[in-house]
C-alpha cells in the first residue's frame, strides 16, 4: 500500500479518494483531503514525525497516522 | 461622560494568524484575564474604542482550527459559541485568517457563518502577500462569501480603522445568514429530522451538540436527552462529519478560484531554506541546545541583578517603616509578615519575565513548532508529546503557567503526564533553597580550574529534577490506562520577525497571573506564619520570664539576651510546637524541630524555607541576605553530636528532599482546575511526597 509515510523527502503526491475513512477528521479540516496534493518535506531525525505540504498547509504529522493515508503517485 | 453604546465581540481564528497581533492592537494594556462563566478557563477580556457612539469590549477565543474540538483549548470556543444565542453575550464575531492559508482559515469562516452570528472577516498579513506572490480580489470574495472582508495588517498598524468600522457596521445591520445548506448535500432526509427535533436551536447548533456532545448551558435536560438518543440512533455520523468538511472545502475552492491567485514564481522561499537549518539531524538540536543554554544563563546571570534590586528594596522598606510605625502587633505584622511575604514573591519576577520572554520570542518566531517537531519521537518515549517540550521549559520557571501551557495537547494521556511531572522540572522557587544549602555544605572551589563546584551542584540538582520527570513519565504511562483516540498534527507556521508588541504583552500576561496566583497564597502563609511564630500557649507568655531566670545573674550582652528570649518564644509558639510534634518522622531525614517548620511551611510554597529559618534562628529580618542567615546556619549546633547541625549529609539529604517533593499549593490548584479532579494533584502530592522522602533518607544515611 502506498502512503504518505512511503513518500521521499522532496517528493509529491495525491491522496487517494479510498482512504477518506481513515483520515481523521481534525486532518480533513486542516486541508488535507482525497484528491488533494501532498509534499513530503522533512523527516524528523528519529524518522518520525512527517513534515508535510498539503493544500497550502505545512503540517506535522506522526508516522502511524501517515501511513494510514492512501496516496497515487503522478505516473511518471 | 459620552454614553457609548458598548458591542461585545469576540476573536476567533487560526493559531499563527495573527489574531492575537490584532487583539493587542485594538486593546493595547485595555486587557484582563478573567473566567469563563461555569469554567475557570482563563479568558483574555480587553476594550476599545470603535467610533464617538460605539465602544466594544473584546474576548480573544483561543486559537482554533475547527469548531469540531480536540483539545481543551478548542472545547472553550465551542462552548462559548453554542451559549451566544440565549445569553446573547456576543453581538459580533470577527473571524481573523491570513492570507497565505486562506483557504484552510475559510474552513473556520463557514463554519462559524452556519452559526449565524453576525461576522466579520479580517484577512491578516496584508503585508505578506507580495511576498507570497498573492493576489485576492477582495470586493469578489465579499460578494460570494456575503459577508464583511477587510484586507488588514495587524502587525504594521495598518487597516484596523476599518476592521472597527466594518464592526459597527455589522452589529447595526444585525444581520447573519448561513454559508451553506449542508443538510441537502449529504442526507436530505436525516438533516430535516434533525431540524424537526428542537426549533429552538438552528440545524448547525444541533448538528454540533450531536456530533460534539457539547451542550449550551441554557438546554433544558428534556432537550439534551432528546438529542443524545437522536445521535445514538444514527449510524453514518462520522461518515456525514467527514461529508461536510469536504463539502465545505468545495465550496471554499469554487469561491477562490473566482477570487484568489498565487504566482508562485514571485514567492520568496525563507522557510524551506531556514527549516533545512533549524529541522537539521544535527544542527537541529545543537541550535535546539545551544538556545537552552542560553535561556538558562540568563535566567541566573541578567536575573540577579534586578533580584539583588528587589531584596534590598523590601529590607530596606521593611526597616523603613518598623522605624515609622509606632511599635507593636500591627508594625510586627506589616514588617515581618506582610512585607517580606510580598517580597518573597516579587523576587521571582524578574527570572519568570526572562523565561517567559524567550519563549513568546520562540513562538512568535515559529521556531518552536520545530522544536516540538523535533523532539516528538523522543518525548513519544516517555508517554509524552513533541508539545510537552514548551510546558517542561517553562516548569524550570513556574509550574503554574507550563501546567496551563499542556492544553494544545490533545491527547489526554500525553496532556495528563505533561501536567504530572511537570512539577519535577526545578522551578524558581527551588533556586534560593539550593543557593543556600549549597553554599553552606559545598566547598567554594574550582574543578579542572574552569567550573565552579558550587555551580556543578546546582546543575547536577536541575538535571536530577529533570531525570525525575522523564522517569516518572515512562512510569506513568506504563500505569496509566487511558485510552486516547485524539492524535498528533501540529501547524509548522511560516517563520516571522518577532513582535516586540505581542511579546510585551505577553509576558506582562503571564508574569501578572503567576504574581496574583502564586503571590495571594504565599502572602496569606506568610502572615498566617508569622501569626504562629509569634503567638502560642501559657509556655510562650512565659518565655520571656523563664530565659531570664535561667540566665540569672550572670552578665550576658543585651543583643544575646534577646536573642535567646526570641529563640525560647519560638521554641513555645504554636509553630514551635508543630515543629515539635514531627520531630520523630523527621529525624532519619536529619532534620530537627526547626528544620521540620521550614519544611512544613514549605508545603505552601518552597522559597518560605529560606525565610522561615531566617525568622527560626531570630535572624534580623533581612530575609533572603543569605551570608547572615548562611551564617546562623553555619553555626548552628547538633546538641547530639556537639558538630554543625547543617553537615554534609543533612545538607544533601535537604537538597534531594526540595528537589523531589509536591511542596506548592498553588500548583495543586492549577493541577486540580486542569484536570478536573482532586485526584491527580493528591498523587502528586504524595507521590512526590514518598518519592522525596524515601531518597532524603538514603542520601541521609549514605552520607553520615
Amino acid at each position: 500500500m502506498t502512503t504518505i509515510a512511503s513518500l521521499h523527502i522532496g517528493e509529491s503526491a495525491y491522496i487517494s479518494e479510498e482512504s477518506l475513512g481513515e483520515i481523521p477528521l481534525k486532518l480533513l479540516e486542516m486541508g488535507c483531503l482525497p484528491g488533494a496534493e501532498v509534499e513530503l518535506i522533512q523527516i524528523a531525525p528519529l524518522n518520525d514525525p512527517l513534515y508535510i505540504c498539503v493544500n497550502g498547509s505545512h503540517l506535522a504529522i506522526r508516522k502511524e497516522t501517515a501511513s494510514k493515508i492512501q496516496i497515487i503517485k503522478a505516473a511518471e | 461622560m459620552s454614553t457609548k453604546k458598548s458591542i461585545n465581540v469576540a476573536l476567533i481564528g487560526n493559531p499563527n494568524t495573527g489574531k492575537t497581533s490584532l487583539f493587542n492592537q485594538l486593546t493595547g494594556l485595555n486587557q484582563k484575564v478573567g473566567n469563563y462563566p461555569g469554567i475557570t478557563v482563563d479568558k483574555k477580556e480587553g476594550s476599545t474604542k470603535l467610533s464617538n457612539d460605539y465602544k466594544a469590549v473584546i474576548t480573544d477565543l483561543p486559537g482554533t482550527y475547527s469548531i469540531n474540538p480536540t483539545s481543551a483549548d478548542e472545547s472553550i470556543v465551542l462552548k462559548t459559541l453554542l451559549n451566544v444565542r440565549h445569553q446573547k453575550n456576543l453581538d459580533v464575531l470577527v473571524v481573523v485568517a491570513d492570507v497565505e492559508n486562506l483557504k484552510r482559515n475559510l474552513l473556520l469562516f463557514s463554519q462559524v457563518k452556519d452559526l449565524e452570528i453576525p461576522t466579520v472577516l479580517v484577512i491578516n498579513m496584508e503585508d505578506q502577500l507580495k511576498r507570497k506572490g498573492i493576489t485576492i480580489d477582495l470586493d469578489a470574495l465579499a460578494k460570494e462569501l456575503g459577508n464583511e472582508v477587510i484586507l488588514a495588517s495587524a502587525r504594521k498598524d495598518s487597516n484596523i480603522q476599518s476592521v472597527k468600522e466594518a464592526i459597527i457596521r455589522c452589529y447595526e445591520k444585525a444581520e447573519a445568514a448561513p454559508l451553506l445548506d449542508m443538510n441537502q448535500k449529504i442526507d436530505a432526509n436525516y438533516f430535516q429530522k434533525l431540524k424537526e427535533l428542537n426549533p429552538n436551536y438552528s440545524l448547525y447548533e444541533l448538528w454540533l451538540m450531536l456530533t460534539q456532545d457539547t451542550f449550551p448551558d441554557a438546554i433544558s435536560e428534556k432537550e439534551k436527552e432528546d438529542i443524545i438518543s437522536f445521535g445514538e440512533n444514527s449510524k453514518n455520523l462520522k461518515q456525514y462529519q467527514h461529508k461536510e468538511t469536504i463539502y465545505r472545502y468545495q465550496k471554499i475552492n469554487e469561491i477562490l478560484k473566482k477570487t484568489y491567485e498565487v504566482d508562485r514564481s514571485k514567492a520568496t522561499d525563507v522557510r524551506s531554506r531556514l527549516d533545512k537549518v533549524f529541522t537539521h539531524k544535527i544542527f537541529g538540536y545543537v541550535i535546539f541546545l545551544g538556545l537552552l543554554l542560553l535561556i538558562f544563563q540568563s535566567i541566573f546571570e541578567w536575573a540577579s541583578v534586578p533580584m539583588d534590586f528587589i531584596d534590598a528594596t523590601f529590607a530596606d522598606l521593611s526597616s523603613w517603616i518598623k522605624g515609622q510605625l509606632p511599635e507593636g502587633v500591627i508594625n510586627d505584622l506589616i514588617t515581618d509578615g506582610i512585607i517580606p511575604g510580598i517580597g518573597g514573591v516579587i523576587i521571582f519576577i524578574p527570572q519568570i519575565a526572562i523565561l517567559f520572554m524567550f519563549i513568546a520570542i520562540l513562538e512568535e518566531t515559529g521556531y518552536m513548532s520545530r522544536v516540538v517537531f523535533l523532539m516528538d519521537k523522543i518525548m513519544r518515549k516517555f508517554g509524552m508529546s513533541g508539545k510537552s517540550v514548551i510546558p517542561l521549559i517553562s516548569g524550570t520557571a513556574c509550574a503554574i503557567p507550563a501546567v496551563m501551557a499542556t492544553r494544545n495537547i490533545s491527547s489526554w494521556k500525553e496532556r495528563l503526564v505533561t501536567i504530572l511531572v511537570t512539577p519535577f522540572m526545578s522551578c524558581s522557587a527551588r533556586l534560593p533553597v539550593y543557593a543556600i544549602i549549597i553554599a553552606l555544605i559545598i566547598p567554594d572551589n574550582k574543578v579542572f580550574g574552569i567550573f565552579s563546584l558550587q555551580g556543578i551542584t546546582l546543575l547536577s540538582l536541575y538535571l536530577l529534577g529533570f531525570f525525575a520527570a522523564i522517569i516518572a513519565a515512562t512510569i506513568l504511562n506504563k500505569i496509566l490506562k487511558i485510552k486516547s483516540r485524539s492524535f498528533f498534527v501540529a501547524e509548522m507556521p511560516d517563520y516571522k520577525v518577532p513582535s516586540a508588541k505581542n511579546v510585551f504583552l505577553d509576558v506582562v500576561e503571564k508574569t501578572k497571573a503567576f504574581t496574583f496566583d502564586a503571590g495571594k497564597i504565599i502572602l496569606a502563609l506568610s502572615i498566617v506564619l508569622w501569626f504562629l511564630a509569634s503567638n502560642g500557649p501559657e509556655s510562650f507568655e512565659n518565655a520571656e520570664q523563664t530565659v531570664i531566670e535561667q540566665v540569672g545573674d550572670r552578665q550576658i550582652p543585651q543583643d544575646k539576651l534577646d536573642q535567646m528570649i526570641a529563640s525560647a518564644q519560638l521554641e513555645n509558639s504554636y509553630i514551635g510546637i508543630m515543629g515539635k510534634t514531627i520531630e520523630p518522622a523527621i529525624e532519619p531525614l536529619g532534620y530537627d524541630w526547626k528544620i521540620g517548620i521550614a519544611v512544613i511551611t514549605s508545603f505552601a510554597a518552597r522559597e518560605v524555607f529560606v525565610g522561615t529559618l531566617a525568622t527560626i534562628y531570630s535572624v534580623e529580618n533581612d530575609d533572603e541576605d543569605t551570608s547572615t542567615i548562611k551564617e546562623r546556619m553555619a553555626a548552628e549546633i547538633n546538641p547530639v553530636t556537639g558538630k554543625p547541625r547543617f553537615n554534609f549529609a543533612v545538607g544533601m539529604s535537604l537538597l534531594v528532599f526540595y528537589a523531589f517533593a509536591m511542596q506548592c499549593i498553588a500548583t495543586l490548584a492549577i493541577v486540580k482546575r486542569e484536570t478536573k479532579s482532586w485526584k491527580w494533584p493528591l498523587i502528586q502530592l504524595f507521590g512526590m511526597g514518598l518519592l522525596a522522602y524515601v531518597s532524603a533518607f538514603s542520601v541521609f544515611q549514605i552520607f553520615s
